[in-house]
């Protein structure tokens, strides 16, 4: 059992490995999904139009400072008062207008800081008429705040999990002393060794992403994790103001004056962003107290041709559209925070840099994958009676297949919802999300019940199923089936069908390879296991 | 009686390490992400900083937990660590 006096022969990669292990498992379930949908999400904005298909191809991008007009116009009419709105641009990969608004004080909506949202159809300046979806933002939420919480509750959980994952991350190069050499080995179909060294290639091959996207996960909510010195130094209202400026390019809004005055013209604000940054390089349009005698309009720089999320924008003062501010800097600490979120969220990405992400992201994701399955794989061999391991064993066992291949068949069941919940229905988004929660349930219900190999197969092939049938669907409940999407060039739903029918090739390969796989049953050693941190010491390579 | 005291003997040091890698470690972090305010910079800026670096420093804290000889160590050098980070926080309290 374990002695905590270690010998000095038991060195730091044994108790690397054993730290490697636990804090890996402990949180695998958790990573596994956060990895998925955060890899899901570099195509959050693509997935977010495939799903509203009622919103026509945008062949060509609008001017935006003609969009930025309409839809300010839109919200001056639906939420007068509002003490602040704020909405992103379109640009080449979306093709509505995302805003939101503070509602104004009294208002039926609810209290001071109560928020309303909707999505806008560039063309109109109108609410899409789009069916009622969460879209692509669903798994780009669930991935840092997860559901049926409340969002801090999920934050704090995304966070000690990024946290394990960092500790994982550390050990496991500390572990793993050979580490060039292995990237260049793999042993096929040797069970465990296998499993091994595709791990080890997958996390190798794949470390500065890996590191870099569990240590930039924790940037993005370091001011909820480690809050200590803010509190400590940022007192005064000055301060406060001083330190938001450099985190982001919201304006606060200020006291209203209570003295009308119609917001000048939007239109000519975005045109002198347009001059300094480029005629599509314009991201946010934030306006504070609009139609008071105080307002201000801030329009910020767009996210590509440069890698940061530090504020830049441009500062008019609401009632004249004059000029007030350019602000094009932060300090140093601020900058390297700026340019570590942009980093994590990828979204200055051209489109090659976008599917490198998403590839060495998804290998992420196996990474862990492999990491959970090679925890049971190690441990069968030397289970006393394989036909009845012991409850951790199973526990480990069954969550694994939920968490791995049923978490595939409900992120597509979402989609499948997506096109066949009824239009009309109340509360639809709501119930697309019921839907994927509802069936990942399912599979988990369907591993504890079946046996464990046929509980793997089935539900890798039933997420194979649905991704290779989904471009079916579409075809027969849209009007944009793919020969009408690869006529109108319409590279959104062109990729989202061949992306479906390469993951249900991938689904199929792994199931018919776990059909294929006859585990090696070793009976036991009589010392069994060899204690808390035992199983981890095995990892001695040849 | 016996085998309980046993049980304890034997899993107390693990849980004293779990509880300084998960307690510790965090309070080691907040603890530096406190003295980066001591940092010849803007108050804004000094924050930042101590908040970027904490979370490199929690890692190290608990992979250091683990990695020391026994627990007694793996608190001992959490402390030896604090002392510094503490004597930069205090000059800002």
């Amino acid at each position: 059992m374990e002695k905590d006096q270690r010998s000095p022969g038991r060195g730091i990669r044994q108790s690397m490995s054993g730290l490697h292990i636990w804090a890996g498992l402990l949180m695998g379930w958790i990573l596994y999904a956060m990895f998925l949908t955060g890899t899901v999400s570099y195509f959050k904005d693509e997935l977010s139009q495939w799903m509203r298909p009622e919103l026509a191809h945008q062949a060509e991008l609008p001017d935006p400072a003609l969009v930025a007009q309409r839809i300010a116009d839109e919200l001056v009419a639906s939420v007068p008062g509002s003490p602040q709105w704020s909405m992103r641009l379109p640009d080449a990969r979306t093709n509505s207008v995302y805003a939101f608004w503070r509602t104004a004080p009294g208002s039926a909506e609810g209290g001071r800081r109560a928020f309303g949202e909707a999505n806008f159809d560039p063309a109109t300046g109108g609410k899409v008429t789009a069916r009622d979806t969460l879209g692509g933002d669903f798994f780009y939420r669930f991935h840092f705040q997860f559901h049926y919480m409340p969002a801090l509750w999920g934050r704090w959980i995304a966070g000690a999990a990024a946290m394990f994952m960092l500790v994982a991350i550390v050990s496991g190069v500390i572990t793993h002393k050979k580490i060039f050499v292995d990237f260049f080995t793999f042993r096929g179909g040797k069970g465990q060794r296998s499993w091994l060294d595709a791990h080890n290639a997958l996390s190798v091959f794949g470390l500065p992403f890996h590191f870099m996207i569990t240590y930039t996960g924790l940037v993005t909510l370091m001011a909820l994790y480690m809050p200590w010195g803010e509190q400590l130094a940022i007192k005064t209202q000055a301060e406060r103001q001083q330190m938001t400026a450099e985190l982001n390019a919201f304006i606060q809004p200020g006291k209203p004056s209570g003295q009308a005055v119609p917001l000048a013209p939007v239109a000519e604000m975005v045109r002198q962003a347009q001059e300094r940054w480029g005629r599509e390089n314009v991201g946010r349009v934030t306006a504070t107290n609009p139609g008071d005698s105080t307002a201000r309009v801030a329009v910020a720089r767009g996210e590509s041709g440069r890698v940061s999320m530090s504020p830049q924008y441009m500062l008019f003062e609401g009632t004249t559209g004059r000029l007030l501010e350019v602000r094009e800097g932060v300090g140093s600490a601020a900058e390297t925070r700026g340019v570590l979120y942009a980093l994590h969220l990828g979204r200055f990405s051209d489109g090659v840099t976008r599917w490198l992400y998403f590839l060495v992201s998804l290998m992420g994701t196996a990474m862990v994958g492999t990491g959970l399955v090679m925890w049971t794989v190690k441990r069968r061999q030397k289970l006393a009676d394989p036909e009845r391991p012991h409850i951790g064993f199973r526990i480990v066992e069954r969550l694994n297949i939920a968490s791995i291949a049923g978490l595939s068949v409900a992120m597509t069941a979402y989609l499948w919802g997506n096109r066949l919940l009824p239009a009309g229905l109340a509360e639809r988004a709501a119930w697309e999300i019921h839907l994927f929660f509802a069936v990942w349930a399912l599979t988990l219900a369907h591993a504890v019940l079946r046996p464990a190999k046929a509980a793997w197969i089935e539900q890798l092939w039933a997420a194979a199923a649905l991704l290779a049938l989904l471009p079916v669907l579409n075809a027969v409940t849209t009007d944009r089936p793919l020969w009408h999407s690869l006529g109108q060039g319409d590279w959104v739903f062109i990729g989202t069908d061949l992306m479906c029918w390469a993951l249900a090739a991938l689904h199929a390969v792994l199931a018919i390879r776990t059909a294929r796989h006859r585990p090696k049953l070793r009976a036991a050693p009589a010392k069994g296991r060899t204690g808390i941190i035992g199983g981890a010491l095995e990892e001695g390579r040849s | 009686m016996t085998p309980l005291i046993d049980r304890v003997r034997r899993t107390a040091p693990v849980a004293s390490r779990i509880v300084a890698a998960l307690f510790g470690g965090y309070a080691l972090a907040a603890l530096g992400s406190v003295a980066a305010l001591a940092l010849p910079m803007s108050k804004p800026q000094a924050v930042l900083t101590g908040m970027l670096a904490s979370f490199a420093i929690y890692a190290g804290a608990v992979v250091w937990v683990f990695a020391a000889r026994n627990a007694l160590r793996a608190w001992a050098g959490l402390l030896v660590a604090a002392v510094p980070l503490a004597a930069a926080a205090w000059s800002v309290w």
